[in-house]
């Protein structure tokens, strides 16, 4: 128990600090980190092979796509850092507060009841038999979602020049 | 059958794609021009085709969590309808074969996309389905890669996929509570606990991320931007299905068949209908630009749509699918001609138009029985509809909201007049001397929607009882 | 419905909801186009995290993975489009401001 709340803290506390820290490679890499504790959870929660799906894309293919795609983009110049540095340290002062202030009016949710049925089926164990046979559906999808994502890539990516309509 | 429909497509694509592709231009256009009939021609012969005993091996791919009753064939026709015009339109307006290649590509994926949606019967897949139809549809605005479509494609991105993350915690969280994700399991889960924190706040974060999707009022940000900055095939889409489909249509279903009617949510419905009606209208009153003022007059006509589902009585269930099928068809017509007026004089500001009926008087014709349609003017179809609306909800007892539909006709009536007028009548506007009609596939598809309209309209009593009654049966558990 | 398990749920769940509000104060405060994606991808952390929960607690965790899987495809897909949006826009513009988003009016 004190495990997971001291994953959950450092999970919370690396979102934040991605967020307000000014560098947009140190904020790719609280968003890796914040993958990686969602992957050490579902391992401790018996799911092991969403826990690596998770760690392998997400942690690995996702950060890997920001930090190609923050390398292809200059950052802006510098005379206008030093005015944008000022004026977003007043916007994102009020984050940790905020973050503060959510958890604590999330509290107040925790006394309310809630009723959960529980249905007693006949569960597969495999996850990979419950994707095959009772899923197909969404493997299908699945397909299909690749198929958009391959074509989305060769027609936003390639440089070209296009009129305007 | 219910499979074929999504599994045809793939085949479609993978063969397309296997050999040369550019080459393959050609016949990609006439096989999917094909596909789109064959599922016209399905939903009307559906007693042969859907509900035929023999093509039960067919049809047992996936049945666990496909099927389609009345409500979904209706869907399914203005589907492939509206991707029909889409595609004919791609061919006029995209010239560069490779971008038409890829076009027809990704309107076969959105169509799987949609098909699924308007099939699935449970709420994991539908998540799926519409994350399909979402990310086909960012790829096809932005894919002309004009600076206004990037905007109007970012925009679209980022407000959907906050809505379908509000989904996903909805379904989490119907999950815990009922142990499963199917419609009739969630259906028979939620009839005995609608007191529960937890599932009323799940069933209003779902229906504020429909409202997202649909395009509702307080949440409408992103589809003028990307109904507008869309290239025109697109348009056409966007606003003839992919928005009724996504938010709309499965607003419908689940409230219908998951969620149950009661007098919150009821009351919710018919407000953010309402409000989406008056505020639209009076927003496209003040347009400049042709296919904005068609974006809000959207926004409000579905306004129109919700407002008849939350009357919760079978005629207002009715008359909102009798209207999500007429607002398909005159929007579709509306946004043809806006692509024609575009093409050809090369401009939809309004004020830069005018006089446009001399020199392009199919376009023109039509467009008037559009919008006479949309304002509800007997007897085409859309005065039906707005009747069937306003009794179903006088007779529900909200007479308050029935009024005020009908005063809001007035507002509809008044900026798609403007609109007419701006754009079609007057003087000939300088600049335009050489504008020709658009060409034959424009003035094809025109007549053929408008004609739609006109027999919808003409032939009520019989297309009411033999099409739209049976819908009424989603209502029974 | 014991107590133990219930104490868990309750802690996991406040954690998600500072981390869901962490990702909307990203995606409403940042100037820059690539951190409101990054906003978005905080967001659907949480929703996972929410799940895996979820799935724990019901004793369904194979349903759950298969859940996971397809979410976390979709989701790669989501950023690979997103990021080609994105990517086009500072083509045109030289520069990732969201303020310059602003063209279209009205």
């Amino acid at each position: 128990m004190i495990l997971i709340l001291t994953l959950l803290v450092i999970m919370v506390v690396a979102a934040v600090w991605g967020v307000m820290v000014r560098s947009l490679l140190k904020t790719a890499i609280g968003l890796a980190v914040v993958s990686a504790i969602v992957s050490i959870f579902m391992f401790r929660f018996n799911s092991p092979l969403a826990a690596v799906f998770e760690l392998s894309v997400c942690t690995g293919l996702i950060t890997v796509i920001f930090l190609s795609t923050i390398g292809l983009t200059k950052p802006i110049s510098g005379e206008q850092l030093s005015s944008v540095t000022k004026e977003r340290l007043k916007r994102y002062r009020y984050l940790p507060l905020w973050i503060i202030c959510s958890g604590v009016m999330a509290l107040f949710l925790v006394g309310l009841p809630i009723t959960i049925i529980f249905v007693q089926r006949t569960v597969e164990t495999d996850p990979r038999h419950v994707l095959w046979n009772l899923r197909q559906l969404d493997l299908f999808g699945q397909i299909i979602i690749l198929l958009a994502g391959g074509f989305g890539a060769v027609m936003l990516f390639k440089e070209r020049e296009d009129n305007e309509w | 059958m219910p499979s074929l429909l999504i599994l045809v497509p793939l085949l479609e694509i993978i063969f397309f794609n296997l050999f040369f592709g550019i080459q393959m231009t050609r016949i990609a256009l006439w096989s999917a021009a094909a596909l789109f009939v064959f599922q016209i021609l399905a939903v009307l012969m559906h007693n042969y085709f859907f509900y035929n005993p023999g093509l039960d091996r067919i049809n047992s791919f996936f049945t666990v969590h496909l099927g389609a009753d009345r409500l979904a064939l209706i869907m399914l026709f203005c589907i492939a309808a509206v991707c029909l015009v889409s595609l004919i339109i791609g061919r006029y307006t995209l010239t560069d074969k490779k971008q038409r290649f890829n076009f027809i590509n990704v309107l076969i994926i959105a169509f799987i996309g949609m098909n699924g949606i308007a099939m699935t019967k449970d709420m994991f897949s539908l998540y799926v389905f519409l994350e399909i139809t979402a990310i086909s549809s960012f790829i096809l605005i932005a894919f002309r890669r004009g600076r206004a479509s990037l905007e109007g494609a970012f925009k679209y991105t980022v407000l959907s996929s906050v809505a379908t993350i509000m989904m996903l915690t909805s379904i989490a969280l119907l999950l815990f509570t009922s142990g499963d994700t199917s419609f009739p399991g969630l259906q028979s889960a939620l009839a005995n606990s609608k007191h529960n924190y937890v599932v009323i706040f799940s069933i209003a974060i779902f229906i504020c991320g429909l409202f997202i999707k649909g395009g509702l009022m307080p949440f409408h940000g992103w589809l003028p931007d990307a109904y507008s900055s869309a290239p025109p095939a697109v348009s056409v889409l966007l606003a003839g299905i992919v928005t009724k489909v996504c938010g709309v249509y499965t607003l419908i279903r689940l409230v219908t068949g998951v969620f149950g009617f009661s007098p919150g949510l009821n009351a919710l419905l018919l407000f953010v209908g309402l409000v989406s009606i008056i505020t639209a209208a009076l927003a496209a009153l003040g347009q400049t630009d042709f296919k904005r003022m068609l974006a809000y007059s959207s926004i409000s006509q579905v306004g129109y749509i919700i407002l008849a589902l939350g009357s919760g009585t079978g005629l207002g269930v009715i008359a909102a699918v009798f209207h999500l099928f007429n607002h398909s068809m005159f929007k579709s017509l509306l946004f043809v001609n806006s692509a024609a007026v575009g093409l050809q004089a090369g401009t939809t500001e309004m004020d830069d138009l005018g006089g446009l009926s001399s020199r392009m008087p199919v376009t023109s014709v039509t467009s008037i029985i559009g919008f006479l349609s949309a304002s509800g003017i007997p007897p085409l179809s859309g005065f039906w509809s707005k009747l069937l609306i306003i009794i179903a909800l006088w007779s529900a007892g909200q007479h308050f909201y029935a009024l005020a539909a009908a005063l809001a006709s007035i507002l509809t009536l008044a900026y798609l007049l403007i609109m007419q007028r701006k754009v079609f009548f007057g003087k000939l506007a300088p600049g335009l001397e050489s504008v020709k009609e658009a060409g034959l596939g424009f003035s094809l598809v025109s007549i053929a929607l408008a004609l739609v309209t006109i027999m919808a309209g003409l032939f009520f009593p019989a297309v009411f009882v033999s099409v739209f009654e049976p819908v009424k049966q989603i209502l029974l558990p | 419905m014991s107590g133990d398990v219930l104490v868990l749920f309750w802690t996991f769940v406040i954690f998600i909801i500072m981390l869901c509000a962490t990702g909307v104060y990203c995606m409403l405060v940042t100037r820059n186009m690539i951190k409101v994606l990054i906003g978005l991808e905080i967001l659907n952390k949480g929703v996972t995290l929410l799940f895996v929960v979820i799935g724990h607690i019901t004793k369904q965790e194979p349903l759950v993975q298969a859940f996971v899987i397809t979410m976390i495809v979709i989701e790669v897909v989501l950023i690979v489009v997103a990021g080609g949006v994105i990517l086009s826009v500072y083509r045109h513009d030289e520069s990732l401001d969201v303020d310059n988003l602003r063209n279209l009016k009205g």
